[in-house]
């Protein structure tokens, strides 16, 4: 049976993974390229790359670092951040990432979904998506440019509008970060990835939140995502990656062993 | 050994050669007819759509020189596809190297692609499957898929049953990404380069 996946986000800026609390205040965690070889042996599914400078900086950032990555390690990976045009994309394939994960360039030219699927095949397509409970308005709300706060801003889109459109474009893989859990720890947000569900018929990835053992269970058993993305549970060794594959395993969630 | 990846101008050739790479062999990536016809391990990787993917390599006079190898070819997810007869995807006619078509999965209200790490249903006896068992996972990408025939060498269920692996004469394929799939895709790719041709 096709296993849920458990995937480690590694945050990148300047070459070094970071990790920051509600996408600000960054602090340094290590090394990229030793860090994704200890996630993939200790049983990681799958490895994202998160440019978290590169869409709001609006340069071109180095990559070298994909095709060490790719060198290393033997379990697939996602590169997102700066990437807005085929050309961007291609090259990033072409140092070895599986798939590319784009954000606000999709905002800003939906189009380009459906360039990259019909270039490189839907499977390697990501759309990352970062979403906002807004409480005043009783709906979850699309912003961009998440990776620098002086240039966050709420989209026009609703959130689950956002879902829709980009599976029409050719969207082959949704990443949804609920920007109200992320980096607190609280648990996923399980009632929005319910919803996003419902309207989301390409695998989806939930993003945010991950604090716990029992966060996963509930997004897997709850939610019914096809994976779960978490970063600070496993750059501060919160969570061991057996131990949560293990526990999973137990509770009857098809997982791929350590 | 002398180990070549075919150059089809396609996304995940580096990754390949990386995987290959890591177990200990020298490979080149070439889409040269003299080095490929006299290399003892040939590789067809392949990604994205069929349509291009045939258009690409037709245009570099590729299916003439991998019709003519004798030597064992392994060919990965859309290069195990175009080893067949016909691909769905594009309506084009492939290589014709193992007989069998591409057609949608039928994923039975199942989530496509069928992307992430599946177990294998049924393995036949092959050098290329030694070591491996319904246990071991592999990481499959993609949203079309051979059907089980005689030439099928490993199953794998997703809404449907389909090839996971195809084999017919000195060509193979397999549908989920070895060079991804952990210790027991490099198994395979070890399988396969230590087979005897």
């Amino acid at each position: 049976m096709l296993a849920r996946r458990i995937i480690p986000c590694l945050d990148v800026r300047d070459g070094k993974v970071v990790k920051g609390v509600k996408f600000r205040n960054h602090e340094i965690i290590g090394d990229i390229v030793p860090l994704a070889e200890k996630y993939a042996e200790m049983g990681a599914d799958e490895l994202v790359f998160y440019d978290i400078t590169a869409s709001s900086d609006s340069r071109v950032v180095d990559k070298a670092w994909v095709s060490r990555i790719a060198e290393q390690i033997d379990i697939p990976f996602c590169v997102a951040g700066g990437i807005k045009t085929v050309e961007d994309a291609r090259i990033i394939l072409e140092m070895g990432a599986d798939k590319i994960s784009i954000n606000s360039p999709a905002l800003a030219n939906p189009q380009l979904i459906t360039e990259l699927n019909e270039r490189f095949g839907q499977q390697c397509v990501v759309v990352g998506i970062d979403s906002y409970y807004n409480k005043e308005h009783n709906q979850y709300e699309v912003y961009q440019f998440t990776g620098d706060e002086k240039r966050t801003q709420k989209t026009s889109w609703t959130t689950f509008d956002w879902i829709k459109k980009v599976q029409e474009m050719g969207a082959g893989e949704i990443v949804l970060n609920c920007m109200n859990q992320d980096g607190v720890r609280q648990g996923y947000d399980i009632e929005q990835l319910k919803l996003a569900r419902e309207v989301c018929n390409v695998p989806l990835i939930a993003s945010g939140g991950a604090g716990a053992i029992e966060h996963f269970t509930d997004v897997f058993k709850l939610a019914d995502v096809d994976g779960a993305l978490a970063a600070s549970v496993f750059h501060k060794a919160v969570i061991a990656m057996d131990e949560l594959k293990q526990t999973l395993i137990n509770e009857k969630v098809e997982i791929r062993p350590c | 050994m002398n180990v070549v990846i075919i150059d089809t101008s396609c996304a995940n050739l580096s990754s390949l050669k990386f995987g290959v790479e890591r177990l200990g062999y020298k490979v080149a990536v070439t889409d040269n007819a003299e080095q490929i016809k006299n290399a003892d391990k040939v590789f067809l990787p392949g990604v994205g759509a069929a349509g291009a993917a045939m258009r690409i390599i037709k245009e570099k006079g590729i299916p003439e020189i991998v019709q003519g190898l004798q030597q064992p070819v392994l060919g990965i997810c859309l290069g195990m596809q175009l080893m067949t007869e016909h691909s769905a995807e594009g309506n084009v006619d492939c290589l014709g190297l193992i007989p069998g078509n591409v057609r949608p999965i039928k994923a039975d209200g199942l989530r496509l692609p069928h992307m992430g790490w599946n177990t294998l249903t049924e393995i036949k006896d092959s050098p290329l499957f030694e070591g491996i068992s319904q246990q071991d996972y592999f990481y499959f990408v993609h949203s079309l898929c051979v059907a089980p025939s005689e030439y099928t060498l490993a199953t794998c269920d997703y809404g449907q049953t389909f090839s996971a692996s195809i084999h017919h004469k000195n060509f193979y394929g397999v549908q989920f990404h070895p060079e991804r799939s952990g210790k027991s895709g490099a198994r395979v790719i070890q399988n396969f380069l230590e087979m005897k041709a």
